[in-house]
């Protein structure tokens, strides 16, 4: 089934920066379960983009199979989009990232897409700090196979068919922290606030950023008990700080009281501001955060905001000195060395 | 006893230890007979193992220009005493073993049959070198010395081979000279020489270059301007990687500001190293990856996307045996069908045969062209034998100005004039629909890739018959292909013999050598090299126009004729196997033996039936 929404638009809708109306980063209406925590973050991203002022044609999204990676169906139909094999999206955004490293890359992925299937590309995509937005759609649960345990799952919790789960839950956090991804964040998907400034921040950062967004399955994994439902979450949320995002250039409005803010600078000239920080923790200390995490695991907070971040971050096209012309630009020009070359490489083999 | 007398004729075999630096003498002897204007073929036998295993190095020597391998040693040259038993059986009757004699051969080796040279190398080594790498390394260099002496080869070449080798480490030349000196005296002293096997200047190289196969395709892939290498490590596809980085590093570093006009990455494993791939071209680059066998079955997931989402993937396969570990360090062809139709559910994949060096590089360069244009697989089917042995073979060539085959990609320009885009509407009834590149146009030529069914404007659809259209579109597409792809090679103007042979790849050398020498005994076939999958009507036509045809192979399973009966829609009984898989590349021998065995007696003529089969 496909669902078409209508192209019309109000002509009175505000417009950012490059003319564009936030109808104008929408995508197909979604066929999730309604109250789907998934909706939730494609709005978000929605919202972040506009915000941005991002051309949609400089975006590209991509996914892996789930729940999760369908929703690039329902955000930014302006933009390509890549639905890959289950668990592999994160080496299709690397060769992309690769090809042209001009355009932002947003990855989107889910618990069994990531924690499990697709672990061995999650990890080598931080550890090449791949530029990209990696958001993780986290509910504990296969939803699209019916209501399975996953590897993000807690410890007692059933699945659909009455199965528990015996083992512990992969915290994708602490596991990208251990790796030295260079940017780390958690947020949940109820909280549009935290979560826009977040996606932000992230897509400006040069690197991996890791976004790992508590969603709830409605379906099959929304029981109070839940560390991954609506209601837990509610209850236990801890954040890091409170965030802000001022993009490149604009004049920064709002002064935090000393002490109790921090401020981030990106490459680009972008900021992030910190303010209600958490005791005993800095944003750009990975020892702190991985403090801070393990001390909110213990009790059992579910710890959000921006964990961690490495202002000196240089992506792959930086460690790997490739041009900065994007190489998919480049023709028989500047690639091919000509029958000159060759000659001397024949004369080479006698 | 048996004498054996032959100019430019002969085959010597090196049995040495792994890891003793054995391997440039060796190429050091192959070079220079090729230098002297002889064909020469030389091939590793190498063990799975960096150190301390028997390897061997065979060298064909050929006036003719027969490179493929042949049975029989004339020469052997044994340092190795693991091996002793099996290299002394291994020489013809009337042949020569050549061998470290510091300790007294075992009686056992003694065949009252082959002539024995014994030279002490060891014990030169330990007179003339003091540091223990040196004495290894040297007497693998004295042996070479030796035989200049003993087959005429001429000094100066190899001199002049050793001064080419070290032109950065000068000070390596003179020991390396003095080691050659040594072996070559020992030899003035001790026997008789030159042996009544031995070499002669000829000028049957031509312009030709002695190059491996791996090499030739990292060229192609240079030339045909790939930017994005994704790679895992498997033997032995590995050094194809290794070239291109070499190349690349020479000839794709922009001058003004020292960045690389590519990029190199080591996957994590083979299915990521295909993922980086079909995310580069699904973006605009021209990108590839190397692997063999497990590495193909491990990219078979993404090899069914990369075909159902109609994205350009380039896939350089060295075969070795199987199936799974199987003899990772021998050769064999035995991954056509798992290549051809790799993936669940109806897929089939653009094959290459390439069969010479030349071969690699065209078609690798090729293969680039030939898969943004048909938006699809290309899998260049390389093998052991092709990709890591050096081969005589046509120098590598480029046109200028060859302008690259990007296919059909929409320009911003070109969406403007468009009324509405739809990646996979056949427009032009060729099967091949247009696409987008992403970042093209802010607001026309998105669209969604996905692996999943969609109708022609890429938006997903369960509905059955827009899934029919697109499959059947994809099979329309397939027919394109047999346009594009190189056409076989015919070896006669017409056909006018009743049988014929069909072979691709590392079997052409030894198929058309058998040949000859069927022809001699009065056999007389047509013959047909195949060099691309889908087979296009010239290999029907030759089929149809023979009653049987003879399908060389190297693997268990006949798997190209089993394609050819599939796709051809033939009567198996038309097409005989003609096989071999022990690892080691396919005899003219044995492809004489297996047809003569197959060829009907009414038709042989006495003397074939009088004539002794040869032991294989």
């Amino acid at each position: 089934m496909t669902y078409i929404k209508p192209k019309f638009r109000h002509p009175e809708l505000p417009k950012n920066k490059i003319g564009f109306a936030k109808a104008d980063y929408e995508g197909a209406i979604s066929t999730l379960c309604g109250g789907c925590g998934h909706d939730s973050i494609s709005g978000a991203i929605v919202q972040a983009c506009y915000e941005l002022s991002i051309e949609p044609h400089r975006l590209a999204k991509l996914s892996g199979i789930g729940c999760s990676s369908k929703t690039p169906t329902y955000f930014l139909s302006n933009s390509h989009g890549f639905n890959a094999v289950h668990g592999r999206m994160p080496s299709i955004a690397t060769g992309a990232s690769m090809a042209n490293r001009n355009l932002i890359y947003l990855g989107v992925s889910g618990d069994g897409d990531s924690a499990s299937i697709g672990m061995g590309q999650f990890v080598h995509a931080i550890r090449r700090n791949v530029n990209m937005v990696y958001i993780v759609m986290n509910n504990g649960c296969y939803g699209l196979t019916k209501g399975q345990n996953s590897a993000t799952a807690d410890i007692g919790s059933l699945s659909k068919g009455g199965a528990e789960n015996h083992y512990p839950a992969i915290d994708l956090v602490g596991l990208a922290l251990e790796l030295g991804a260079t940017f780390v964040g958690r947020s949940f998907s109820g909280d549009k606030t935290q979560l826009v400034p977040l996606i932000k921040a992230a897509m400006s950062h040069p690197g991996f950023a890791l976004l790992d967004v508590v969603s709830p399955c409605v379906t099959f994994n929304n029981k109070p008990e839940s560390t991954k439902s609506y209601d837990y979450v509610r209850a236990h949320l801890e954040a890091t700080a409170t965030i802000d995002f001022v993009p490149e250039k604009e004049e920064i409005t709002v002064n935090y009281p000393e002490g109790k803010s921090a401020h981030v600078e990106l490459h680009d000239g972008s900021v992030i501001h910190l303010h209600k920080l958490a005791p005993n923790w800095n944003p750009t200390d990975r020892f702190s955060a991985v403090n801070r995490l393990l001390e909110a695991k213990m009790k059992g907070e579910v710890l959000t905001g921006l964990l961690y971040i490495d202002p000196k971050s240089q992506d792959m096209h930086e460690l790997e000195n490739t041009v900065d012309q994007p190489l998919n630009t480049l023709r028989e020009e500047e690639l091919c060395p000509g029958s000159e070359a060759l000659e001397k490489i024949n004369a080479s083999f006698r | 006893m048996e004498h054996i007398r032959a100019i430019n004729d002969l085959v010597v075999r090196f049995a040495n230890v792994n890891g003793t630096g054995s391997a440039s003498a060796n190429n050091m002897f192959a070079k220079a007979i090729f230098r002297m204007g002889i064909p020469v073929s030389p091939k590793n036998i190498f063990p799975s193992n960096i150190q301390g295993l028997p390897t061997w190095y065979e060298v064909r020597i050929s006036e003719k220009g027969y490179l493929g391998r042949r049975d029989g040693v004339d020469l052997m040259v044994c340092v190795n005493p693991q091996s002793m038993a099996r290299d002394v059986e291994s020489v013809k009757p009337g042949g020569y073993f050549l061998y470290d004699n510091t300790k007294k051969l075992h009686p056992e080796f003694i065949r009252e049959d082959i002539h024995y040279i014994g030279i002490p190398m060891t014990a030169m080594t330990m007179k003339h070198y003091s540091d223990p790498r040196q004495r290894q390394l040297f007497k693998n260099v004295i042996y070479v010395g030796a035989l200049s002496a003993l087959l005429d080869i001429e000094m100066d070449v190899l001199k002049g081979i050793v001064e080419g080798q070290f032109q950065r480490k000068q000070k390596l030349i003179a020991p390396n000279f003095k080691a050659l000196e040594l072996g070559e005296n020992y030899v003035h002293e001790h026997f008789d020489f030159p042996l009544d096997i031995r070499l002669e200047r000829r000028d049957n190289v031509g312009d030709q270059i002695l190059i491996d196969g791996n090499t030739a395709c990292a060229l192609g892939a240079i030339y045909g301007g790939a930017t994005v290498a994704a790679w895992y490590p498997i033997t032995p596809s590995t050094s194809i990687v290794g070239a291109f980085e070499k190349y690349a590093h020479r000839l794709r570093i922009d001058p003004a500001t020292g960045k690389g006009r590519y990029a190199i990455i080591q996957a994590e494993d083979e299915l990521a190293a295909m993922g980086m791939v079909i995310g580069a071209t699904w973006n605009g680059a021209r990108a590839f990856t190397t692997t063999s066998g497990p590495g193909v079955s491990l990219m078979s997931e993404f090899l069914g996307l990369a075909y159902f989402a109609e994205i350009p993937v380039v896939l350089v396969n060295v075969q070795r045996g199987g199936p799974s570990t199987g003899m990772p360090t021998r050769t064999q062809q035995p991954d056509l069908i798992s290549s051809a139709y790799a993936s669940h559910g109806d897929t089939r994949h653009v094959l290459l045969f390439p069969s010479t060096p030349r071969e690699c590089f065209d078609f690798t360069a090729l293969a680039f062209d030939l898969a943004d244009r048909l938006q699809t697989p290309v899998i260049l089917m390389s093998d052991l034998d092709l990709g890591m042995n050096d081969h005589v073979s046509p120098p590598l060539k480029w046109e200028d100005g060859r302008q690259y085959d990007l296919g059909k990609v929409l320009s911003a320009e070109d969406l403007e004039r468009i009324e509405q885009f739809g990646r996979y509407l056949d427009v032009d009834g060729d099967g091949i629909p247009y696409r987008t590149i992403p970042g093209t146009h802010p607001t026309k030529g998105s669209f969604f890739t996905r692996g999943t069914s969609k109708d022609e404007y890429a938006r997903y659809t369960e509905n059955g018959e827009a899934y029919v259209r697109n499959v059947d579109r994809l099979l329309k597409k397939w027919e394109t292909a047999k346009k594009y792809v190189p056409a076989p090679e015919l070896y006669q103007e017409e056909s006018s013999n009743d049988y014929g042979m069909l072979f691709f790849g590392t079997t052409t050398y030894a198929a058309l050598e058998a040949m000859e020498l069927l022809r001699e005994k009065g056999i007389a076939l047509d013959a047909m090299r195949l060099r691309a999958f889908p087979f296009n009507e010239t290999v029907r036509q030759f089929i149809d126009t023979h009653q049987r045809v003879f399908v060389v192979e190297q693997n268990r399973d006949a798997q190209l004729r089993s394609m050819l009966i599939n796709e051809l829609d033939l009567y198996p009984r038309q097409l005989i196997p003609i096989l071999n898989y022990d690892g080691q590349p396919i005899t003219a021998d044995r492809i004489e033996q297996l047809i003569i065995e197959n060829y009907p007696k009414e038709k042989k003529q006495d003397d074939v039936h009088k004539a002794e089969v040869p032991a294989s």
